[in-house]
């Protein structure tokens, strides 16, 4: 049996913990991992080396440029053609693992349960693959007949040199539909992350302001940096829907490529994956004058006050009564379930190594059931997202950031927003503040111990000494720790689970959370040969 | 059989060197192939009388995977056994790549199968060794001596020294091993004994000194090697003379290369000072 430790009076000092994690590392490695190990102090403005190179030799839970470009970002909008460059194993592994959902309406086009890919085979590397990209972009063409076709390079696209763009532009014109390709070769940055940032440019660059569509609503926003993963996104717009606010575009839950070439008629951007959008946000706020803020729809509190913020910004009555409404008809369901959850999980344990902001996001959910989050750290952030934005000026912009590209971004004049220009000034003497995102580390726990881009040594070493109750990663790690007798959540697919987000999504998780916590059998599992020898042999005197 | 790879800066003269002097082992009863590694595909134009093959690429690209031997090698002068590699157009693709693949197909088909009792494979590579591609003629299994084509010129002398990096590289895994330096004059001053003092720093011997003269030109554009287009000439029997040197070497060699300072030493001890 696993003797639990007592932390109602607050976590332990882990810095003991570090010292032996790093005790094993080679002394430039000890050095460096270091930098990536914070014991937490709320209190205090402590930094972190994030997005750098990870260590060759190191088992990252990272992924790749690739990955984060045509997986997370491009992967959930339906009415593209998402056509990968590059051998097929490149297009397979990339094909809807998120489990981002998508509802189109009746006749509209999905192509997300295709997998589109050039199947680049030896020839095409020797004599170049260019030929056959203009090839499989004209029988996708032929066969669906798209609006617009994504091209995606993979790796020895990069090496060989295809001009993916130059194809892009080719083909654009002959077949008079909107294609772009993105070079976003699996190699060019430090993690996923450098994927995002290259997903950001292309849209923002070959969509965004393509349709100035007349206005459809009072109150139109845009949803940034939710994936609709397990349904997430549907929880949301149901009440966006109820609360008489118009959601022009997600990035890029349930969406389509239509929405985002209209989405900068929006009078607002809320932000909920800061890391992974922020960049549209920021370009979209520059050319049309459109603000941000960020919001959280992970945890009811979270959600409430999200909502809360968005009623604030447009500061309308009604819209605010019927806000209270919602929040009020919805926390009594919540509360129902988290009452009777909420005894059996109290206390118990969490670890979130996720992401890039759902590490943070997710304390939220196992705050409101009495959990204690020991450990979190994300994948692919950047110092932002832990310390919060005041630390950009101060990052160091190393040559892997320099490696991708950074758009210049000018006002729109015929559509720029003088008028949210003025609401926001107005808005901000008031106390409410925009871009405001304060990191992962302020809301942490003192001695809380946040590690970026964890690896499994360090995993190993973080069981052994805080025997959490639950681990929230990806399926890289699963199986590893389950393997220590702990259950692990999945937070990139949720398993086979969801939606999380919102009340609804709150309930899901409570549930969620009861089913794999309130029992013992994680517990009672143990490996036969901890118990038994596994070979019984005699040894005897004279032999 | 021995296995021989030509190496040398661009434009040095490697294929027609090659050429020249396969024509001598030919002439002196050996069985010879000749593979080009290098995507123009002219390293056999001499022995074919033109750029009459289709290369192992190209073959490969038409026809699938069902290539037979005979699609690929042709018999030039003499009975040498001619293949051209090939590659893609300049600026798209990647010729190292195509390398390594036309290699593998030849190796697959039986193109060094006992049947064909060949004594020599000439191995032309294009340039430096810029990738992996381009040293996959020295890997293990493949050609086991190198032969640097070189002149007195400093660029040629520092291909040569930087190739010879790739050999110690590829000798310390494989049994690849370095021949000897073919100087190819261009008339520099004190050509021959700086070739000569290169070759002793990195651990080898200057195998042959070819003067320069234009009837190797002249049989170029002939489409011929000097042997087959002029045999009396003198440049013929420089020809054979290195063919002779090549066939009766017994020094096989890792070489040392030199540091640039060294390098440069010997550029200005010999060339420019002297």
């Amino acid at each position: 049996m696993v003797i639990k430790k007592d932390y109602t009076n607050g976590l332990p000092d882990p810095s003991e913990l570090k010292n032996e994690i790093l005790a094993k590392y080679p002394r430039k490695v000890a050095k460096k991992r270091a930098k990536a190990m914070v014991v937490n102090d709320p209190e205090e403005q402590q930094e972190i080396a994030a997005n750098i190179r990870t260590i060759p030799g190191i088992i990252t839970q990272r992924g790749c440029t690739y990955a984060g470009c045509k997986g997370v970002v491009l992967g959930p909008t339906r009415d593209i053609i998402n056509l990968v460059h590059g051998p097929i194993g490149c297009s397979f592994y990339a094909w809807l693992t998120r489990r981002n959902q998508t509802r189109p309406t009746e006749g509209e086009e999905n192509f997300m349960t295709y997998a589109f890919s050039t199947d680049m085979q030896d020839e095409n590397i020797v004599f170049g693959g260019e030929e056959k990209l203009k090839e499989a972009i004209r029988e996708a063409f032929d066969m669906f007949k798209p609006k617009s076709i994504g091209i995606f390079s993979t790796c020895p696209v990069g090496l060989i040199g295809d001009d993916v763009h130059a194809v892009a532009r080719e083909m654009k014109a002959e077949l008079g539909i909107n294609i772009f390709g993105f070079s976003c070769e699996g190699y060019r940055g430090v993690s996923q992350s450098a994927g995002h940032h290259i997903a950001n440019n292309g849209i923002f660059k070959h969509v965004v302001g393509n349709d100035n569509r007349e206005r459809t609503g009072k109150f139109q926003v845009n949803l940034m940096g939710e994936y609709n993963i397990g349904g997430d996104a549907f929880e949301i717009e149901r009440i966006f829907e109820e609360i008489g606010v118009t959601l022009l575009s997600t990035y890029s839950g349930n969406s389509t490529v239509e929405s985002f070439a209209y989405s900068h008629t929006a009078d607002l951007n809320m932000v909920m994956c800061h890391r992974s959008i922020n960049y549209i946000a920021e370009m979209m706020e520059e050319k049309y004058g459109i603000p941000w803020v960020k919001v959280n729809f992970i945890g009811a509190e979270s959600t409430a006050k999200s909502l809360r913020k968005l009623a604030d910004y447009f500061g309308d009555k009604e819209l605010s009564a019927k806000v209270e409404e919602v929040i009020k008809r919805e926390y009594a369901k919540v509360k129902a379930v988290a009452d009777v959850i909420r005894p059996k999980v109290e206390g118990k344990l969490a670890m979130m190594f996720v992401g890039g902001s759902r590490a943070h996001h997710y304390q939220d959910l196992f705050n409101e059931l009495g959990m204690k989050t020991v450990s979190a750290g994300y994948e692919f952030a950047h110092r932002d997202d832990y310390e919060g934005r005041e630390v950009i000026p101060d990052i160091k912009i190393d040559a892997d950031t320099r490696n991708i590209e950074d758009l210049v971004v000018e006002k729109d004049e015929t559509h720029y927003r003088e008028d949210l220009v003025k609401k926001k000034a107005e808005l901000e003497k008031t106390g409410y503040t925009f871009k405001d995102y304060q990191g992962m580390m302020p809301e942490m726990k003192k001695n809380s111990l946040v590690i970026d881009d964890v690896n499994h040594w360090e995993t190993e070493k973080l069981i052994e000494f805080y025997k959490p109750d639950v681990f929230c990663a990806g399926i890289k790690e699963k199986y590893v720790v389950q393997k220590y007798g702990v259950p692990l959540k999945q937070l990139h697919s949720y398993d086979y689970g969801g939606p999380y987000a919102a009340f609804g999504g709150a309930i899901n998780f409570y549930k969620e959370m009861e089913r794999m916590l309130a029992t013992d059998i994680w517990k009672l599992v143990d490996a036969p040969w901890k118990h038994e020898p596994e070979i019984v042999g005699c040894v005897t005197a004279d032999a | 059989m021995r296995k021989i790879a030509i190496y040398g800066k661009g434009g040095i003269g490697k294929s027609t060197t090659t050429q020249n002097t396969v024509a001598g082992l030919v002439e002196a009863g050996k069985n010879v192939k000749v593979v080009g590694c290098d995507p123009k595909a002219d390293s056999t134009r001499l022995l074919l009388g033109g750029l009459a093959q289709k290369t192992v690429l190209d073959t490969l690209r038409e026809e699938g995977e069902d290539v037979e031997l005979e699609d690929i090698v042709k018999e030039g002068y003499g009975g040498v056994r001619c293949v051209e590699s090939g590659g893609p157009e300049p600026g798209v693709g990647c010729a190292g790549r195509g390398i390594i693949t036309s290699i593998n197909l030849l190796e697959q088909l039986g193109a060094w199968d006992e049947q064909f009792k060949i004594d020599y494979t000439f191995y032309d590579v294009l340039g430096d060794v810029v990738c992996g591609g381009f040293a996959m003629p020295i890997r293990e299994g493949k050609a086991q001596e190198i032969y640097i084509v070189v002149s007195g010129e400093m660029m040629a002398m520092y291909a040569a020294n930087n190739i010879c990096k790739g050999i110690k590289k590829y000798a310390q895994a494989g049994g690849v091993r370095l021949g000897g330096l073919i100087c190819n004059s261009r008339k520099v001053d004190n050509e021959r004994e700086m070739i000569e003092e290169l070759a002793k720093r990195l651990g080898t011997k200057m195998i042959h000194f070819v003067p320069r003269d234009n009837m190797v030109q002249r049989a170029e554009i002939n489409r011929k090697t000097v042997i087959d287009f002029e045999p009396e000439h003198n440049q013929a029997d420089e020809y054979r003379a290195l063919a002779k040197a090549i066939d009766e070497n017994d020094l096989f060699v890792i070489p040392e290369p030199l540091a640039i300072d060294e390098l440069e030493k010997l550029l200005i001890d010999f060339g420019i000072a002297s």
